[in-house]
């Protein structure tokens, strides 16, 4: 058969028509979650398809009557422009109605810009920046799971208390890494403690981290602190312990996740101090929602993001279906209002959001199991010590978010 | 104390040893990659996809079948070598007769889907790997503890530079594999296979890649991201020590990696940038790289 050209250019113009003419806005019945997170790069074990499988459990267990829920999920690459665009789509073309997890601070950051010019909601669960509460806090915008401040304390705190007072940080050199740096030097020189020095390496791109940490050394501090995340985390951690570092000083990893700790393996990670909101063998409750979770993901256990991820979506249909289908479609700061409202209460959290939109619930230092203490291969935290939701988080006045009345 | 500005000279000393490491990586993937646009004239951009494959085939070994480090030095770049082998087969040998750009496209999908695949199988946070036993023990260079396992890296790969230039400039088969680049035609014309000349020497360069990803597996995190890290910074060595000369890309691989570690001590936010600096400033004086001829 011959094509001719006319009729082909015809049946690319009919094929093209039902894009052009779809409705712009979905289907007044039904609710649109997006989940957009890093689903290729370092960051996809401790985000990505696990936090979508999360949601979607939410989803289905809550089984929301009157509407139904569509779940959709993107690649932000890290990339705050990436990440812009895809809100901006998704919340003007798609109709989506909530935007969760969004890991990698930079990329928060420029997202919870678009959810706030569009009254839009945003959900951050996987970024770390403590910004997102302070100077770019939105009504629309919920900061979940963990942040910078919390880390900071946490962690930071006990290493001082333990006489750790002297520290070297080695950041990884963006919104992120510095954010969780200014933190950190502020607990440590509240408590008396000092910083001798930092190296700010690139980001992304650096793998060998051993210049550094010689550096690290060289300076005499006590403790080395790793303002970094994901890969280079490990590739810290495991240069550290071959260079003998570990032995001489303490390594405070200041964001670490269970998935990166899985990833080192027990006889280097052992020993370490880490701080999250949530891990599976935490209580009968984490336990019992990891057990729902595991044969979504069965290779990968949920941390404290993914979990949030979870409970997140939870908290927001809850409110969805408290103040009805068309007011919640109106406003994200409305339904950003309504879930302030209400107390968080499921099985992976337990807690409140702040009228700043922070999640307030308490954060966890574990310890990394020596080898011989671990039962199976996710079996890698003992817990240190607990802070109450109430201390773990940044005092309301002090983020000085633009909205909230003192 | 001795201090050179500001910075005091034990310090540097360590610094320009770990430079030294970083520069033995950078000179093994930048041989293979040198040897293979020497000879093919392929932009081979799955060179870091093949890096990252040694060192997960070194893994796969260990943990499936319990063979170790040594031998997986060894079997490693002989696996990945014989995938590089049927690469240039089926792929890139119907492309020799193209511009350059397809060859960069077609590599560089290859690079993408090698890692895909991995990235999907195996995750991205990256698989534990040990160093060897025999190893493990820091050794007390009076300046620093330098790891006895990097010391063995720079040896290693200070070897197998010089035995590839050795292979390539002073033995028979290296003179056929230089005049097949000169003059393809006229080589063929003296009844040497030069096809299966060419498929060869992808495999060979391949192997190197994939040797480099073994030495890397315990010093790394052995995950799907390793070799794009490093795919681009070797570029520019190449670059810089001239497009197939093989003992520019030694000599710059080395030296490239002690300026970068002297970065990282003056000022490591720039320790990235670093080597496109030097990139540019060599471009602008000697166009066709420091060991090329023009």
């Amino acid at each position: 058969m011959k094509i001719n050209r006319r009729a082909l250019l015809g049946a690319a113009a009919t094929a093209a028509l039902p894009v052009a003419v779809r409705p712009a806005r979905a289907q007044a019945n039904s609710i649109k979650i997006g989940v957009m997170n890093d689903m290729s790069g370092p960051y996809r074990d401790i985000s990505g398809p696990t936090s979508v499988a999360a949601v979607k459990m939410a989803v289905d267990e809550f089984a929301a009557k009157g509407f139904s829920v569509d779940v959709l999920s993107a690649d932000h690459q890290n990339k705050p422009d990436v990440g812009a665009s895809i809100a901006g789509q998704w919340y003007d073309r798609d109709g989506v109605d909530l935007i969760i997890d969004v890991p990698t601070s930079s990329v928060a950051l420029a997202v919870a810009g678009v959810a706030k010019q569009k009254n839009k909601l945003l959900v951050v669960s996987g970024a770390a920046t403590s910004e997102l509460t302070a100077g770019a806090c939105a009504p629309s915008v919920i900061h979940y799971t963990y942040d910078t401040y919390m880390l900071a304390k946490s962690t930071g705190g006990a290493t001082v208390k333990a006489g750790g007072d002297t520290w070297y940080f080695v950041t990884a050199d963006y919104a992120f890494g510095k954010q969780l740096q200014s933190d950190t030097t502020g607990f440590v020189t509240a408590a008396g403690g000092k910083v001798l020095g930092s190296s700010l390496y690139p980001f992304p791109g650096t793998t060998d981290f051993s210049s550094f940490l010689v550096q690290a050394q060289a300076s005499g501090a006590k403790v080395l602190g790793l303002c970094n995340a994901g890969a280079d985390t490990v590739n810290s951690i495991k240069q550290a312990a071959e260079f003998g570092i570990n032995a001489k000083m303490q390594i405070a990893a200041m964001l670490m996740f269970l998935n990166d700790v899985h990833a080192l393996g027990l006889d280097v990670a052992k020993g370490l101090h880490l701080t999250e909101s949530f891990y599976w063998d935490l209580n009968d409750r984490s336990r019992a929602f990891t057990k729902r979770f595991l044969p979504r993901m069965p290779n990968n256990y949920p941390n404290m993001a993914h979990a949030g991820c979870y409970s997140g979506t939870l908290h927001f249909l809850q409110a969805v279906t408290d103040m009805g289908l068309p007011a919640a479609r109106q406003s994200g700061t409305a339904i950003a209002e309504r879930m302030k409202a209400m107390p968080v209460n499921d099985d992976a959290f337990q807690g409140s959001i702040r009228q700043d939109g922070r999640g307030l619930f308490n954060s966890y230092l574990f310890e990394v199991k020596q080898p011989s203490e671990s039962k199976g291969p996710w079996d890698l935290y003992k817990l240190v010590q607990t802070t109450p939701a109430a201390e773990a988080w940044r005092p309301l006045a002090d983020g000085h978010c633009y909205y909230v009345k003192a | 104390m001795i201090m050179i500005f500001g910075k005091p000279l034990l310090l540097l000393y360590g610094q320009l040893t770990l430079g030294l490491i970083n520069g033995a990586f950078y000179a093994l993937l930048s041989l293979g990659l040198a040897i293979i646009f020497g000879l093919l004239n392929i932009i081979n951009f799955a060179h870091g996809a093949l890096f990252m494959l040694g060192a997960f085939v070194a893994w796969a070994l260990l943990n499936y079948l319990g063979i170790g480090y040594w031998p997986a030095l060894l079997l490693a770049p002989i696996i990945v070598g014989i995938f590089g082998v049927v690469m240039e087969k089926t792929l890139i040998n119907k492309l020799y007769k193209l511009d350059h750009l397809y060859g960069l496209l077609l590599t560089f999908g290859c690079a993408l889907i090698i890692e895909g695949l991995v990235r999907n199988a195996f995750g991205s946070s990256g698989m534990p790997y040990a160093i060897p036993a025999v190893l493990s023990r820091p050794l007390d260079l009076g300046f620093m503890m330098l790891p006895a396992y990097r010391a063995w890296v720079v040896v290693a790969a200070a070897v197998v530079c010089l035995a590839t230039w050795l292979v390539i400039e002073k033995t028979p088969l290296g003179s056929t594999l230089r005049a097949a680049t000169e003059n393809a035609a006229l080589v063929q014309a003296f009844g040497v296979n030069v096809p299966r000349l060419l498929t060869l020497t992808y495999g060979a360069g391949v192997a190197l890649a994939a040797f480099a990803g073994v030495l890397a597996a315990p010093i790394y995190s052995v995950n799907p991201n390793m070799g794009s890290n490093f795919i681009i910074t070797v570029f520019a060595v190449v670059v810089i020590g001239g497009m197939g000369s093989i003992l520019g890309s030694i000599v710059t691989g080395f030296g490239l990696g002690i300026v970068e570690g002297l970065t990282k001590v003056y000022y490591p936010q720039a320790s990235s940038t670093v080597i496109f600096v030097v990139m540019a400033i060599v471009l602008l004086a000697r166009p066709a790289g420091l060991f090329g001829r023009a």
